[in-house]
C-alpha cells in the first residue's frame, strides 16, 4: 500500500523525523484557512500517488493566504499521469540551502534491508546511480543484528557529509528511518530531498512511503490510511486494463500474464489482465465479469483455468451465476478448465447447454477461438 | 532421487486439521505421500482420517518421526510454525501460506538458512516428485515419471507447463514451486543446484516472469556451474510497463525486469527461451530427444 506524502510524513513525525508543519485541504477555501493558520508563505502540494508532480504543475509556492487558495484551485482537479488531484496538503515554505537523498529498499535479492543515501538529492535517484555512482552509498543491514550507530557513521562518511551539526541530525534521522521501516513493515520509506536550511536544519521535504499489504493487519492506523475512492475498481480488481478486445480471466499471476501473451502471440489484442487468485470461489467468478463486462472495448471473454486450490467446478459455477445475474448475451465466453475437478467443471457448463459457452481443450486453442470471436 | 521429497519423506502438517491443510493433507496421502502426523496446537489426541494430531511439531518429531513439515496455517501465524518447525529439528519446511509479511520472513530466512534448513515457499504450490511424494497442492495427476526439473515462481502456470510436458510424453524428476514473495526460503539457484546434482534429473525448465532479477542471476549460475542443459520460459511479454517500487526499487538489481530483458539476459547464458508454454513444451521435447 503507497501513502500519500502527507500520511508518510505522518508517520515520520511519529518516529521523530523532523518535517515542516503543514495542513490538508480539499478545497481552494479550506487552503486560505490553512495558509491563514500556518502564517507566511506556503506550498501547496498535490497528493498524488506518482512521482513528477512538481514539472506537471502539481506543486507552487504562494506568498499569502489568497495566493494559496487561487493555487489550490489551479491544482485540485489536475490529472497527473492519470491520478486526478482531490488533496491538497500545505506545508510551510523552507529555504534550502542544500538537498540530499536518504531510503530505505525492502532488497527482495539480498534479502536484507538497503540504505542509499547521497548529498546530491532532489534530481531522479536513478539519474544518480547512473551518472555518479561513486556519490550514491549503498548500504544492507544484516536483519537479526538490526540497527547499529555504525551504519549511519557509515553513511554519513561515505557520502562526505563533513559539518559536525549536520552529521548528528543525519544519524539521528537514518535511525529513525529504519525504525519507522520495520515498525512499519514497509517496504520503502524515502526522503527526496532531505534537506538542509540555511539555519543548518535537517529536515524531510517529501515522503515516499510504501507498506507491507500482508501486515497492515498489524497496523489498523495505516491501514485507515487507505484512500478507497482514489483506487480504481477496474485497476484493482482487473490489476492491469489493456486496451484490447478480449476480456481474459485466469488463476494465479503467472498463468493470467501467460494467457495475455498467448493471446497476444495469436494475433489478438488483450483487453485486460485479470488474476482470479488462489481461491477462485464462484463469487470471484461473478465479480470478475461484472468488472471485465464494463470496459465497452470487450467483444469476448477467455476463462483460462488450471485448478490447483482452485475447483474448477467452483469456477463453471460462478459463470453460470453470472449468467444468471448479469446480462452476459451479448459475450461469447471461451472456457479452459484443467486441474482440480475439471470434469465435473467440464460437465457443470455442458450440462447448463449455455449458447454463448465455448468449450475449448487446451490454453492455445482457447486463445484462438476468443480471438476468433472477437473479430466477429 | 529426485530431490526436496521423496519415498523418504515423512510428513508433518501444520494446521492438518483446518479446511485446506486437511483436503490437501489427505490429496497428498492418497498420492502415496508418507503423512505421519499433524499439528494443531490444542487438537493434540485426536487424528485425521488416521493421521495422528499432536499439539506441537516436537511430538510430531519424537513420536511419529517427522522429517519434513508442509504449513497450512494462516498467515499472521506461519513463520512463528516455521520457526516451530525448524527448532524442532525438521530438516524440510514447504510453506503453502499466501499473504505472509516480508519482513517476518526477512528476520526468519538468516535464522533458518543458519541451521542448514531447506526451506520452500511461502505462497508456494509445493514440491512433487512424481511416484515418490507429493507435498502441497499441486495436483499431482497432471505430471508422470520421467528425468525433467521443472522449477518456477508461479503455481497455476508450473501446472502449465507440466501439462503441456505431459500431453508431449515428457516426465518430471521433481517440480518445484518456490513463491512469488519478495523474501522466499529457496531461490531458483538453490533448487537448480540440487538439480545438478540429482542423477534422476538430464535437463531442467525454469519458469520465471516480469519482476526482479532472480531470473537473470540464475542464469549466471547456470553457464557457470551447470553442465546439465536448461530452458526457460519467461510469462508477461505483453505486460504494461509495470509499477515500479518508487525510485529506490528500479535501480537496486539494475534489470528493468521485463520479459524481454530477462530473454536476452538468459539467451546470453545459452538458455533457450520460448515465448508461451507450448513452444517452450516443444523445445524440452526437441532437446530430450536429441539426448535420448
Amino acid at each position: 500500500m503507497d501513502l500519500y506524502e502527507y500520511q508518510g510524513k505522518e508517520l515520520f513525525r511519529r518516529f521523530g523525523i523532523p518535517v515542516s508543519e503543514g495542513r490538508l485541504a480539499e478545497t481552494p477555501e479550506e487552503a486560505l484557512a490553512a495558509a491563514d493558520e500556518l502564517g507566511g508563505p506556503v506550498v501547496v502540494k498535490a497528493q498524488v500517488l506518482t512521482g513528477g508532480r512538481g514539472k506537471a504543475g502539481g506543486v507552487k509556492l504562494a506568498e499569502t493566504p489568497e495566493d494559496a487558495e487561487a493555487k489550490a484551485s489551479d491544482i485540485l482537479g489536475l490529472d497527473i499521469k492519470g491520478h486526478v488531484v482531490r488533496r491538497l496538503w500545505i506545508e510551510k515554505a523552507s529555504d534550502i540551502a542544500k538537498e540530499y537523498y536518504l531510503s530505505i529498499a525492502f532488497d527482495r535479492g539480498a534479502k536484507q534491508p538497503l540504505f542509499m543515501f547521497t548529498t546530491q538529492g532532489g534530481v531522479e535517484i536513478e539519474q544518480v546511480a547512473e551518472e555518479n555512482p561513486d556519490a550514491l552509498v549503498r548500504l544492507h543491514v544484516d536483519p537479526l543484528e538490526g540497527f547499529q550507530p555504525w551504519v549511519a557513521r557509515r553513511l554519513i562518511y561515505g557520502a562526505g557529509v563533513d559539518d559536525p551539526n549536520e552529521q548528528k541530525q543525519i544519524a539521528s534521522i537514518v535511525e529513525k528511518l529504519y525504525r519507522a521501516f520495520v515498525e512499519s513493515d514497509a517496504m520503502l520509506t524515502e526522503i527526496n530531498p532531505l534537506i538542509v536550511t540555511p539555519e543548518g536544519e535537517v529536515k524531510a521535504l517529501d515522503s515516499k512511503f510504501t507498506v507491507d499489504d500482508n501486515a497492515l493487519f498489524r497496523h489498523p492506523d495505516i491501514a485507515e490510511m487507505r484512500d478507497t475512492e482514489a483506487a480504481d475498481p477496474l485497476e484493482t480488481f482487473a490489476r492491469e486494463k489493456l486496451d484490447g478486445d478480449v476480456g481474459i480471466c485466469g488463476n494465479g499471476a503467472g498463468l493470467s500474464m501467460s494467457t495475455v501473451d498467448v493471446v497476444a502471440h495469436v494475433g489478438g489484442r488483450p483487453a485486460n489482465f485479470c488474476d482470479l487468485g488462489g481461491g477462485g470461489d464462484a463469487e470471484g467468478v461473478v465479480d470478475a465479469l461484472e468488472v471485465i463486462t464494463r470496459d465497452p472495448q470487450v467483444k469476448s471473454i477467455f476463462f483460462n483455468i488450471f485448478g490447483g486450490i482452485t475447483r474448477c467446478d467452483e469456477v463453471a459455477r460462478g459463470i453460470l451465476a453470472a449468467l444468471d445475474r448479469l446480462d452476459m448475451s451479448a459475450y461469447p465466453i471461451v472456457v479452459r478448465l484443467d486441474g482440480t475437478n475439471a470434469e465435473a467443471g467440464r460437465r457443470i457448463l455442458a450440462e447448463a447447454g449455455k449458447p454463448n459457452i465455448y468449450p475449448e481443450a487446451t490454453m492455445l486453442e482457447g486463445a484462438r477461438k476468443a480471438v476468433e470471436l472477437a473479430k466477429k | 532421487m529426485a530431490i526436496i521429497v521423496d519415498n523418504d519423506t515423512r510428513l508433518v502438517v501444520q494446521g492438518l486439521t483446518g479446511s485446506e491443510g486437511r483436503f490437501h493433507g489427505l490429496r497428498n496421502r492418497a498420492y502415496g505421500t508418507n503423512v505421519v502426523a499433524g499439528v494443531t496446537p490444542g487438537k493434540g489426541g485426536q487424528d485425521v482420517e488416521g493421521i495422528p494430531v499432536f499439539d506441537t511439531v516436537a511430538e510430531a518429531v519424537s513420536e511419529a518421526g517427522a522429517n519434513t513439515s508442509l504449513v497450512f496455517v494462516p498467515a499472521r501465524f506461519a513463520v512463528d510454525a516455521v520457526y516451530e518447525a525448524v527448532d524442532a529439528g525438521i530438516g524440510t519446511v514447504i510453506a503453502i501460506t499466501e499473504h505472509v509479511p516480508a519482513h517476518e520472513m526477512l528476520r526468519a530466512y538468516p535464522y533458518f538458512r543458519g541451521k542448514g534448513v531447506t526451506m520452500i515457499g511461502p505462497n508456494c504450490p509445493g514440491v512433487l516428485s512424481p511416484g515418490k511424494a507429493n507435498v502441497g497442492i499441486i495436483p499431482a495427476e497432471i505430471f508422470s515419471e520421467g528425468s525433467i526439473g521443472l522449477v518456477s515462481r508461479s503455481g497455476t502456470l508450473t501446472y502449465q507447463i507440466g501439462h503441456e510436458l505431459t500431453q508431449l510424453g515428457l516426465g518430471n524428476s521433481t517440480i518445484v514451486g518456490i513463491g512469488g514473495d519478495p523474501v522466499v526460503g529457496s531461490s531458483f539457484i538453490d533448487v537448480l543446484e540440487r538439480f545438478e546434482a540429482d542423477d534422476e534429473t538430464d535437463l531442467v525448465v525454469m519458469v520465471g516472469e516480469i519482476g526482479g532479477d532472480e531470473e537473470e542471476k540464475a542464469a549466471g549460475f547456470v553457464q557457470e556451474r551447470m553442465s546439465k542443459p536448461v530452458l526457460s520460459y519467461i510469462a508477461g511479454f505483453s505486460a504494461p510497463p509495470g509499477k515500479t517500487m518508487g525510485h529506490a526499487g528500479a535501480i537496486i538489481s539494475g534489470s528493468s525486469g521485463t520479459a524481454q530483458a530477462k530473454k536476452e539476459a538468459l539467451e546470453a547464458c545459452g538458455i533457450e527461451v520460448g515465448t508461451t508454454p507450448t513452444e517452450v513444451a516443444q523445445m524440452v521435447a526437441e532437446r530430450a530427444g536429441a539426448r535420448a
